[in-house]
């Protein structure tokens, strides 16, 4: 069971751990990048069902008779992608959050606006 | 041409948003996207035709037949959906002209078209597609251009909104990302009708369980269900007039849709509900949703707040409906999606007008309303009324389904919670007629109104709420053929 | 036997470094190893057959992620992270139920690199591996596959990046008169260190030209657009870091850059009503060649591959200009 499932529980510990620095950290750019563990590790999950025994990249040649299926590769492609889109997009609302808060900390930002809701 | 409007439906806005781009300038990006939204609403229309008359279509994308490529279903199921959205799509565009002008800063205006029109495709591609893999690339588009377009919100808080929302968001899509990366685990497909074909051999398979359990969570984390409805709230109050609209009457709604779809379309309602318990956690969550979200609603001090608030209460209705699994449950809840979405644009617009003429939605700035502005007043009373459900109005004709259904399955103490939700709308729909009704208005005037969209916009939405709860028959009978089509495919 | 110590080994990083992600309270220290993560991920990808998402991942997220964590820890001016508060309670419950649902998952799910796995045995296999020589013609099946059997979620893909292009430039974009260029009196990097210069000069060049061979030698090994183009885009990242955000705004100013991302958008669409109107159906490559369907293919592939090397570039760049020209943010500014 272990030899054969190792590769799901590793990539499934370590969305744990991303999930987890998602969830736990105020800093705004330490959720960003648990964000991005988390997802990675997701890949890892999708990569690993598509490896074949004895299997070799798909890239057809004479040599070779057995490959990896390529359709898990297209889709970690494209969530690859997607993942730097929303990172790119979670870090420039973070540096405006900066200008607007001066600071990163989605403690502090929310307490500098009850702060502000109780002086007014 | 005619043969290709399932994919034109969502490809004319994805290209118009780069045209957008290209045009620079504000008015000039603003009738692109006009012009795509009105096509758009024509493409739906021309689909829902289609299908009344001939069925379900299937589109081959690449000419690659399913399972081999993507492919497009457009069926009873999502074509009411397709016409929902796109409609709210063209009215957002009538809408956004003078609101755009007066929230957003020129310079940026047309970037903020772009993300419109993407934020449509998104919401459409999702409706349409029956690619399981699909719809998280649509949903990503739809909601990467929801974050952009939340946080050029008027104030600070509306950064702090959209970057929640973006990390619950992400969260869920990834979650979203596992189902399906599970379910193709188990089956090496990812087509919906190969899916439905193949999953019932596996029931009973923990991974299968799991990849419903997952999908569940992640969409109903982007509809905004209770428990994960944290981003809500800041998101629909901060976010710009033009977004609102949108957001709040087709975001959440097509997630719901799209949960449909993965659960009584691909794995069947007896896996939902006989074998899981996950229609009655649905259930729980549902009824949760109905209380807590109008109870809320009922301290709010800013009338957007309290219309989110609201409509975390009301998609706890349509939860309900599809908690129940049965086709009167699924009708019911179809229905209340459709009229909700409209209902809420409608007040959302209404909310907009409000702002751009008094420079806030405060409640206490509110006062006097009625005697001000009389006819926004009557158009938030309309719609006020109808997420109570009183008789004649579009949310009577839903309720009174939900209620149809809860009495057939005999679910007594539910049925008391819908009714002890709907007094507390009542509340929250007072108090807000009773500050504008009842409190002196103060000395100033409010701006002149110098657009025909906006009001244009509010009333014709309030007026098809109207409409459809005079005689909500025949809407009716399209919820009904949509969840025979969900029950009914692959069985 | 090798491969299995091999496996071991880099899963044991990959723990360790997430594991110090999670710890580590310094943030320039997390961002770096978050690249390295993406890194180490990279490798375990080349291991599991997967070359095209390795090239991917190391380009995009040991690269670009990281470059763009730097920029954002630069502009807010960040050392360290304030002491988490007590949310970890929560956290960690979810984080272990969300854990404990995968691992029951898992136990229902085919063993790694079974042969006879679902995902082998499905028809999908034999279409993608043994018929597409004749129906598209291209040794690379990921790009078969990516660009022309799913084409249209590489569509989507392309917008997407579109999208955070544009998302990013609405945040975060000045206007050109109001362009931020670094103070006059920190000298640009390129005067104050000769080896740099020099270096970057040599490399450019050949970093450029190695993006236009992935671009175009995706269908026969690893490559392709979204390679290609993140590849080319760090070229012009390197020569803005060393000679100047100003320099690189002369070579690629942002209208030609958000022209490009519009562009690529509007080729990839392009062709696929290209094909509609010569009456086929969306993105039917087949119909673009005349009577030679393979033809046909071959240029589909080719034109949306174009699409998407040139949106990317495009939009990597204009995230990097948007981030590099913000300038140093000001605490307690509201945004105007």
């Amino acid at each position: 069971m272990i030899v054969t499932h190792y590769n799901y529980w590793i990539a499934m510990v370590l969305m744990m751990i991303g999930l987890y620095v998602v969830m736990s950290h105020a800093n705004l750019v330490k959720k960003l990048i648990g964000l991005n563990v988390f997802q990675v590790a997701v890949f890892l999950l999708y990569i690993s069902l598509g490896k074949i025994e004895n299997g070799t990249a798909p890239i057809l040649d004479a040599a070779f008779t057995t490959y990896s299926h390529p359709l898990p590769h297209v889709l970690i492609l494209t969530a690859i992608v997607v993942g730097v889109a929303t990172t790119a997009v979670g870090l420039a609302l973070a540096v405006r959050i900066h200008e607007a808060y001066g600071t990163i900390s989605e403690d502090e930002a929310l307490q500098r606006d009850q702060q502000e809701r109780d002086a007014a | 041409m005619i043969a290709h409007l399932p994919v034109l439906q969502v490809v004319m806005p994805l290209l118009a948003a780069p045209l957008c781009v290209l045009v620079r300038r504000p008015t000039a990006a603003w009738a692109v996207f006009l012009a795509a939204a009105t096509l758009c609403f024509g493409c739906a229309l021309a689909l829902w035709a289609q299908v009344q008359a001939g069925g379900t279509l299937r589109y081959a994308i690449g000419n690659w037949p399913a399972p081999f490529g993507i492919e497009y279903v457009v069926d009873a199921a999502n074509v009411p959906l397709l016409v929902l959205v796109s409609l709210l799509g063209l009215a957002t565009a009538l809408f956004a002209r003078r609101s755009v002008q007066d929230e957003i800063e020129p310079a940026r205006s047309y970037l903020y078209y772009a993300c419109l029109c993407l934020y449509l495709s998104g919401l459409l591609g999702i409706a349409i597609t029956g690619d399981a893999f699909n719809v998280f690339v649509f949903l990503e588009i739809s909601s990467l251009s929801a974050y952009a377009l939340i946080a050029l919100g008027r104030r600070r808080q509306a950064l702090l909104a959209a970057f929640r929302y973006l990390v619950m968001g992400t969260v869920g899509g990834t979650f979203l990302l596992i189902g399906i990366g599970l379910m193709y685990a188990l089956t090496g497909t990812l087509n919906m009708a190969d899916l439905a074909e193949r999953i019932p051999a596996l029931y009973g398979n923990r991974a299968l369980s799991a990849a419903l359990g997952f999908i569940a969570v992640g969409l109903a984390i982007k509809a905004a269900v209770f428990p994960l409805h944290a981003w809500q709230p800041d998101a629909y109050s901060e976010a710009p007039s033009a977004a609102s609209l949108l957001l709040a009457g087709a975001g959440a709604k097509v997630a719901i849709y799209a949960f449909l779809r993965y659960a009584f379309g691909v794995f069947g309602a007896e896996l939902v509900s006989e074998r899981l318990p996950l229609a009655q956690i649905a259930l729980l969550a549902g009824i949760a949703a109905m209380l807590i979200g109008s109870a809320v609603a009922c301290f709010q001090t800013d009338l957007k707040r309290l219309l989110a608030w609201s409509s975390i209460g009301q998609v706890g209705y349509i939860v309900t409906g599809l908690g129940l699994a049965t086709r009167q449950g699924l009708a019911a809840a179809y229905l209340h999606l459709v009229n909700h979405g409209l209902i809420k644009a409608g007040l959302f617009a209404a909310a907009g007008i409000v702002l751009l003429r008094l420079g806030s939605v405060r409640l206490d700035a509110l006062a006097g309303l009625a005697q001000r502005m009389p006819w926004t007043f009557a158009a938030i009373l309309i719609g006020g009324l109808s997420l109570i459900g009183v008789p004649l109005s579009a949310g009577f004709v839903s309720k009174w389904a939900l209620a149809q259904a809860l009495v057939a399955g005999q679910h007594w103490w539910m049925l008391a919670a819908m009714l002890a939700s709907s007094l507390l709308a009542l509340v929250y729909v007072g108090r807000v007629v009773e500050v504008m009704w009842f409190r002196t208005p103060p000395a100033a005037a409010p701006a002149e109104l110098t657009s025909v969209g906006m009001p244009l916009t509010a009333w014709a939405l309030v007026l098809l709420t109207l409409a459809l709860g005079i005689d909500g028959s025949g809407l009716a009978r399209l919820a009904d053929a949509a969840a025979a089509t969900l029950l009914g495919a692959g069985r | 036997m090798s491969t299995l110590l091999i496996d071991i080994a880099l899963f044991t990083i990959l723990t360790v470094i997430g594991l110090a992600i999670a710890r580590i309270r310094q943030l320039f220290a997390v961002a770096m190893l978050s690249g390295l993560f993406s890194l180490t991920c990279a490798c375990i990808f080349v291991l599991q057959d997967a070359v095209d998402v390795a090239f991917t991942e190391a380009a995009v997220g040991a690269g670009m992620t990281t470059v763009l964590f730097l920029g954002a820890l630069a502009l807010t001016r960040s050392r360290e992270e304030s002491t988490p508060r007590s949310r970890s309670l929560p956290a960690m419950l979810a984080a272990l139920a969300t854990g404990a649902l995968l691992i029951y998952a898992s136990l229902d799910l085919p063993g790694f690199a079974a042969a006879d796995a679902p995902v082998h045995r499905h028809p999908l296999t034999a279409r993608y591996l043994q018929d597409s020589p004749s129906e598209i013609g291209i040794p690379n099946v990921v790009t078969s596959v990516l660009a022309s059997y799913r084409g249209y979620d590489t569509f989507g893909e392309v917008v997407v990046v579109f999208t955070a292009g544009i998302a990013v430039l609405m945040l975060l974009g000045r206007g050109a008169a109001t362009s931020v260029s670094a103070p006059a009196r920190v000298q640009p990097l390129h005067q104050q260190n000769r080896v740099l210069r020099v270096v970057a000069k040599l490399l450019i060049p050949f970093i450029l030209l190695f993006a236009l061979y992935v671009q175009f030698h995706g269908d026969y090994g690893p490559g392709g657009g979204f390679q290609a183009g993140v590849i080319f885009a760090s070229g012009l990242i390197l020569y803005a870091l060393v000679f100047g955000l100003d320099a690189a705004r002369a070579v690629a100013p942002l209208a030609v850059l958000r022209g490009l991302a519009s562009l690529g958008v509007l080729l990839y669409g392009g062709v696929g009503v290209a094909t509609l109107l010569l009456g086929g159906a969306f993105l039917e490559y087949g119909r673009l060649g005349g009577g030679d369907a393979l033809a046909g293919q071959h240029l589909g592939i080719l034109l949306v591959e174009l699409g998407v090397g040139i949106c990317v570039t495009a939009a990597m760049i204009l995230l990097f200009f948007s981030f590099a020209g913000r300038g140093a943010g000001r605490p307690g500014k509201t945004d105007e």
